[in-house]
Order: structure tokens, then C-alpha cells, then sequence
């Protein structure tokens, strides 16, 4: 680890809480329905819209009617996604002449896209026309990533709210986020990397006559719109197979540093929302501190067992760190600190190979995905996730000193602990059912890359990414094969739905309560001692769960790795 | 609910309209004009024929060039299409080796090359980039190390002075952005042009 190293670190740190107060500020407006300095070029667009589709923007709707809207929507995105690829072939803006893509590949990548998981069993480049990368995944990156938002957005006015029985309008919500928050953006951050490197072309793939003679054929196309809002939007699915590795998708260390800031931005802003919605910004802040304290940690250990390298390397004498896998443009710190970012919220970009990470390096991802990417989290994904960790520890607190519990000015019931538990067991149960039914099915077992117990943490990596929504992968797996297609399909599915069905029921339970005033035997939840039961609750959960599984994978091959054993 | 339908339809469909296709065509049109050269792929030409693009990494064997990374990427079999042949550089199919830490072949892999490049240089130590996998397999730079370590061989083969190769590597080695974002890092296409311009 070097001094150079950790200023980056902080400096990222900094840039993110300077943009939070901001941002949160806007995108309050723009869920309040305000107007914004975007409004005279904008509004004319959302008018229209709602014109054309019928959606009464004053009509808000119950919690239940939300929830189908937003299933409904997805429905829809879904069928796009899936007729695209499997009509591809015979579609234009296909230079690359790509054929249709399989059955169970199209349907896993489909469900993929709409759970904004991005899990890539397709190689970009390799397997997909410009057609499906623009109208099928770009437009899918916007509209899931819109989608998180506006649900966690329907739970803050969850808590917000007394004695209602609508948490807003899905249809104006998606709209105004779409077009007031991701695309203006989107426009800007695209031409920034078109700048740095990033090429945006719908050109044909580039024949090149090397410097050795050699033929190369350098795959281009529509880069930088795409990549844009798969960071903006923690979606994470690369253009290229090598994702935010390759040169082209992430040309140079500003375009780096860019990224990672904008896989946390919005998902940091929403904790101001947060805070503004209930009336104490204080609130919004107590709740980044707990995120803030997970993150940190996570850098500094991932951090020091890549810059601490493996025995391998250091038995042949190579400092440095371990270097397998990363790009030298981005070395070791900026690749440590782009995979904790990457899964603590659930983007599942990589601009490094975490295969190849050291067992300790690549397990932080693992943990960051399997406590159910809280910290920041996927954009809304990561908010809703969080509060439903907060119910339960307020409910701790309340069992302690034998009080109904209360949060911001809401009795957090019966009710509100059984659907977050509910959500809450999701995790476990898909991420290390399906762990355990692949690594007793031979097919399944053959797909691993790595022999020993690298190969099992490949397995618990893919189910633990896909369903938390996160889309970076143990990539030596091979996934394109039925059952990883479909079994992981289903993990992205219910890992996704059954979280926020739940969640909603809670917005919709808290919003008709009444708000009751603070008194003095309120627990104060934005101070310290709430950050540390948050953070505690989070830690013991996700240990309880978790650590088995962990230590027959990362934690083993630590171990073996020290003791000097290759498998 | 059922009012919910309609909306479902049209605004999906709209929606996508204007991301899916009105945006990506829109940014391609103002970046081709902004950025042309970026938008294209950084390509470079040499009297008229694309050689190659100044962020893609390609292959170097020759002893007279400097070398980049060791490379994972692969190309179907031409014998047996569901097969793979190692294909290093293969810039229409991105990849790492993803071998993990523990990896058998990685270390066997890693023994080998670190013993040719001893034998090559065995005054300096071999550095980690010059020897480890590049993520993307296409990887455009190594690390000032990795370009200082290759300097004899250059200079030997091409029969000039090690001090004249090390002028043109430290001409086209770039820092960190503002001395703090980044890594120092040479690319390799962009100083083998340089060294065969300098030839001339």
C-alpha cells in the first residue's frame, strides 16, 4: 500500500460526500414534482408522454397498483430484450453479421437486464449486433436503474407520509427520473468519454494490418452511450466481455476515477433524499456513516491483499503486488478500490479480473454482494435494502429496552419486521440453495475454471452476484451452459422481486400510520450509537449466514495459499 | 389495474424510443463531429493503412520491439468451431486468464516466463506486469519498469546505444493525472513507432 494510493482513496471518498447534499437536493425537487432549471425544455417531452399513454399525473396510486405498474413495465422490457436477440440476424445495425442468440442465453440475459443485474453469459463483441447492445440493453440499463430508484423513492414516502393510502404514481416517477436525472446526464458523461478514448461509432469492426504483420481485427461500436448509464445506473454490463477492463471501455485513469464516481453518486444522493423527505437531513446522513463505515473497511482490506500479492508471486520474486488480472493503467489500488465500489453497490462493472484477486481481495467483493449491496448499493436497490436493515435494528433497540420501536416518527410493527425478514431471508436461501444443488451436479461442477477451493468460490460468487443483482463474475466459470442460464436467471429473478414486493408492502403499511412526535424515550437515530447497532446488526446477520460458506471457499484458500499449495 | 395496461405498452415503448434509439444515434452524431478520431477508436495509420488503435495493445515478438503483457484472449478453432486457440491481443474477444491465486497452471505459467526473462536480463529484477495476465487480455501499456527492463535487448538487436532507446522510452512515458490519479506507464505500440521512427 502506498501514500499515493490512499489519497486516491480519500479523494474519492471526498468527491462522493461533496456531490451527496446536491444531487439530493435536485433529485428531491424532482420527485416532489417541482420545477427544475430542465423544466422549459423537458416538461413539453413529460406532457406528451403522459398524453400518449394515458397516465394522469395528479392520479396517485396504492401501494399494490405501484408494485404491478412496475411488474408490468418489466413484462414488457423483458419481451424487447428476448425478441431482439433471438431476431437479431435478420435485423439491421448488425455489421458484424451476428447470429440469433440460443434459447436459455437470450432468456437468461433478458432477465438479466431487467433485475439490473447485467450478468454477462454473452461476450459483448463477440455475440450481440448494435441493435441489441442499444435498443435492447442500453434501453433496459435506463429503465431498471430508473426503476430502483422510484421504489426506494415509494418507500422514503413510506416514511414520510401519515395517514395515506397512495405512495405516488410509478408511471410520472419512472418518467421524470428517466428524463430529468438519467438522460441529461447520460448526455453529458457520453461526450466526456467519447473524449477520453471511448469510441461511439456504428461503423463496422476495424480490419488492422499490425506492426509485425499480424491481422487484427478491432471490435468497435456504440461504446459510450451504453457505458454512461451502466455506471450511472449500476447496471454494469459490458459492451466488451472484459468490461470496464478493456481499453475501449475505460480508456484512462480519469476515465477511471469518473466511473467509479458515478456508480456511487446517485445511490449516495438518495440518502439526502432520504433525510429531506422526512424533514432531517440528518437522518439521510446517519445512514451514509453506516454505509460509509462497511465501505472503508472493505477498501482497506482488499486493498492490502492485493498490494500484499500471493505466494506464488512472491516465491518467484515479483513485487508490486499481485498484478494477474489488472491493467496497468489502473494498477493496484485503482482496481482493489473499482471492485469494493463495483459490489457494494450493485453494478458489476470490472476493470480487473476478480478471479484472479488474491482469496482474501476476492472475498470482499463476495461479502460486499452477499450483505445485500447496502453500502450505497444499486441505485435505489442499495436505499430500500438498507432501510429494511434498519427496521430490524431499531426493532433490536426496541427489544432491549422493551419500547415499540420507532423510526422517524413510525411505530415499526409486527408487520413492518416480518416483510423485511422476509426480504432479508431471500439472500441466503437462493444464493446458498443453488450453491449447494451446483456443486453436487457434475455438469455444473465441470464448468469451474479453477480446481480446489477456488473452484467452489467461482459457483458461490456466481449465485451470490446474480442474486443480489450485481453482474461481476468469478469469470473463468463457465456460465453459458443450461443450468447456470437458468438457475441464475432465477436467482436474478426472485432475488430481485421477492426483495421488492416486501419492500413495498412496507411502504405501503408505513405511509397509512400516523407520524407520532419524537419524545424522550425515543431511540435518536442519527447519532452515533445508531450507526454502530446498524452497522453491528448488518455484520452479525450477514456473519451468521454467511461465514460457513465463506470458509469452505476464500478463507480455505487463504490458508492453503500460505501453507505454499497449488491446485 | 387494468388502466395500468396502456401505459405499460406505449410508455415502454416510447421510453425505449427515445433511450434506446434516439439517444445512442444522437451522441453518435455530435461525438463524430466533437471527437472523430476518439469516436472511430484512436486508430492509427501508417502511409494510408490502419495499423492499429493507440489504446489497443497488440502482439510483439521480435526482439528488435519492445514486448507488452502476457495476453489470455482467444479466436474459435478453425478445425473445430467448438473448440478455442490461444490468440493473444484477439481485440474482438476481450478476456483475462482468470486463473486464481492458487492456480497450478498460473504458477507453472508464471516460472517460465520469469526464468526466459532472468536469462534475458539478469541484472535487474523481473517486474510483476512484465510476467502477470492482462485483464483484458489487450492491455496498451507496462509498467516504466517493464520498459527499462527490455532496454538492452532493444538496444543490442537494433545495434544502437541503451542511453538512446532509454531517451525515446522516457519520451513516451506518462505520469499520473495532476501526480495522483493513475499509474505511470509506457505504451508499447506508441514507442515502438517511435523507436522505428527514430531509425530512420
Amino acid at each position: 500500500m502506498t501514500v499515493i494510493g490512499w489519497l486516491q482513496i480519500i479523494l474519492f471518498c471526498v468527491i462522493v460526500l461533496a456531490l451527496t447534499k446536491p444531487l439530493g437536493w435536485y433529485m428531491t425537487r424532482v420527485f416532489n414534482g417541482e420545477r427544475t432549471f430542465l423544466s422549459p425544455v423537458l416538461r413539453p417531452v413529460e406532457t406528451g408522454l403522459y398524453r400518449i399513454s394515458g397516465v394522469d399525473e395528479t392520479r396517485e396510486q396504492h401501494w399494490l397498483t405501484y408494485t404491478v405498474a412496475m411488474l408490468l413495465f418489466h413484462v414488457g422490457g423483458f419481451l424487447i430484450i428476448y425478441g431482439l436477440m433471438r431476431l437479431q440476424g435478420v435485423l439491421p445495425f448488425n455489421p458484424a453479421g451476428q447470429g440469433a442468440v440460443a434459447e436459455d442465453l437470450s432468456f437468461n440475459t433478458a432477465i438479466s437486464f431487467i433485475t439490473n443485474t447485467n450478468w454477462q453469459n454473452y461476450g459483448g463483441e463477440s455475440t450481440l449486433s448494435y441493435l441489441v447492445q442499444m435498443v435492447g440493453l442500453t434501453h433496459q440499463n435506463f429503465l431498471s436503474a430508473a426503476t430502483g430508484i422510484v421504489l426506494a423513492v415509494a418507500l422514503i414516502r413510506g416514511f414520510a407520509r401519515a395517514s395515506m393510502r397512495t405512495v405516488g404514481n410509478f408511471w410520472v416517477d419512472v418518467t421524470r427520473c428517466t428524463l430529468y436525472i438519467l438522460l441529461p446526464i447520460c448526455i453529458v458523461y457520453t461526450l466526456f468519454l467519447v473524449w477520453q478514448g471511448m469510441p461511439q461509432t456504428l461503423g463496422d469492426y476495424v480490419e488492422a494490418a499490425t506492426l509485425e504483420g499480424a491481422k487484427q481485427t478491432i471490435a468497435v461500436g456504440p461504446v459510450a452511450s451504453q457505458v454512461a448509464i451502466k455506471m450511472l445506473g449500476t447496471n454494469g454490463g459490458g459492451f466488451f466481455n472484459a468490461n470496464a477492463a478493456h481499453p475501449f471501455e475505460n480508456p484512462t485513469a480519469l476515465s477511471n476515477f469518473v466511473q467509479m464516481l458515478s456508480i456511487f453518486v446517485l445511490g449516495a444522493a438518495l440518502t439526502n433524499v432520504f433525510g429531506r423527505m422526512v424533514g432531517n437531513q440528518r437522518q439521510g446522513w446517519a445512514i451514509l456513516a453506516v454505509m460509509g463505515v462497511l465501505f472503508v473497511a472493505g477498501v482497506a482490506v482488499c486493498y492490502w491483499a492485493e498490494a500484499n500479492g500471493t505466494s506464488t508471486l512472491q516465491a518467484l520474486g515479483l513485487s508490486g503486488g499481485n498484478m494477474e488480472g489488472k491493467e496497468v493503467r489502473f494498477g493496484i489500488v485503482a482496481s482493489s478500490l473499482f471492485a469494493v465500489i463495483t459490489t457494494a453497490a450493485s453494478c458489476g462493472a470490472v476493470n480487473a479480473m476478480h478471479d484472479s484477486f488474491t482469496a482474501l481481495g476476492g472475498m470482499i467483493p463476495l461479502i460486499n454482494m452477499q450483505l445485500g449491496e447496502i453500502i450505497v448499493g444499486g441505485v435505489g436497490a442499495g436505499m430500500y435494502g438498507m432501510l429494511l436493515f434498519v427496521i430490524l435494528a431499531i426493532f433490536v433497540a426496541g427489544l432491549m429496552v422493551g419500547r415499540t420501536p420507532e423510526y422517524v416518527g413510525k411505530k415499526i410493527e409486527a408487520r413492518e419486521v416480518k416483510m423485511a425478514m422476509l426480504a432479508i431471508l431471500i439472500l441466503p436461501l437462493l444464493i446458498l440453495g443453488w450453491t449447494a444443488v451446483a456443486v453436487v451436479y457434475p455438469t455444473a461442477v465441470a464448468s469451474m475454471a479453477n480446481a480446489g477451493p477456488h473452484g467452489f468460490s467461482e459457483v458461490l460468487y456466481a449465485f451470490s452476484s446474480q442474486t443480489a443483482n450485481n453482474g461481476s463474475a468469478f469469470a473463468g466459470l463457465t456460465g453459458n451452459i443450461v443450468f447456470y442460464n437458468l438457475t441464475g436467471a432465477s436467482a436474478m429473478f426472485l432475488g430481485r422481486f421477492f426483495m421488492i414486493v416486501p419492500a413495498m408492502a412496507i411502504a405501503g403499511s408505513l405511509a397509512a400510520k400516523k407520524s407520532i412526535p419524537p419524545s424522550s424515550g425515543t431511540f435518536p437515530t442519527t447519532g452515533g450509537l445508531f450507526v454502530g447497532l446498524v452497522v453491528g446488526v448488518i455484520l452479525i446477520m450477514g456473519g451468521l449466514t454467511f461465514f460457513p460458506s465463506l470458509a469452505l471457499g476464500p478463507i480455505v484458500e487463504h490458508l492453503a495459499m500460505n501453507a505454499g499449495n497449488v491446485f | 389495474m387494468l388502466r395500468e395496461i396502456r401505459p405499460a405498452i406505449v410508455l415502454l415503448l416510447a421510453l425505449t424510443a427515445i433511450t434506446g434509439l434516439a439517444y445512442p444515434l444522437a451522441m453518435t452524431g455530435i461525438a463524430g463531429v466533437l471527437f472523430p478520431t476518439q469516436a472511430q477508436g484512436s486508430l492509427i495509420e501508417k502511409d494510408g493503412k490502419v495499423i492499429g488503435s493507440a489504446l489497443i495493445g497488440q502482439e510483439f515478438k521480435d526482439d528488435k520491439y519492445f514486448h507488452g503483457r502476457p495476453s489470455a484472449t482467444v479466436a474459435p478453432d478453425p478445425a473445430d468451431s467448438t473448440k478455442t486457440v490461444p490468440t493473444p491481443y484477439n481485440a474482438a474477444n476481450s478476456g483475462g486468464s482468470n486463473l486464481g491465486p492458487t492456480s497450478k497452471a498460473l504458477a507453472d505459467r508464471l516460472k517460465e516466463d520469469v526464468d526466459k526473462l532472468k536469462a534475458e536480463n539478469p541484472n535487474a529484477a523481473v517486474p510483476v506486469d512484465l510476467v502477470t495476465t492482462t485483464g483484458s487480455g489487450l492491455d496498451p501499456h507496462i509498467s516504466p519498469a517493464s520498459a527499462q527492463f527490455q532496454v538492452p535487448r532493444v538496444a543490442k538487436t537494433r545495434g544502437i546505444s541503451e542511453d538512446s532507446v532509454k531517451q525515446i522510452v522516457a519520451a513516451n512515458t506518462e505520469g499520473r493525472l495532476l501526480g495522483l490519479i493513475g499509474e505511470p506507464r509506457v505504451n508499447v505500440l506508441a514507442l515502438n513507432l517511435a523507436l522505428d521512427k527514430a531509425a530512420k
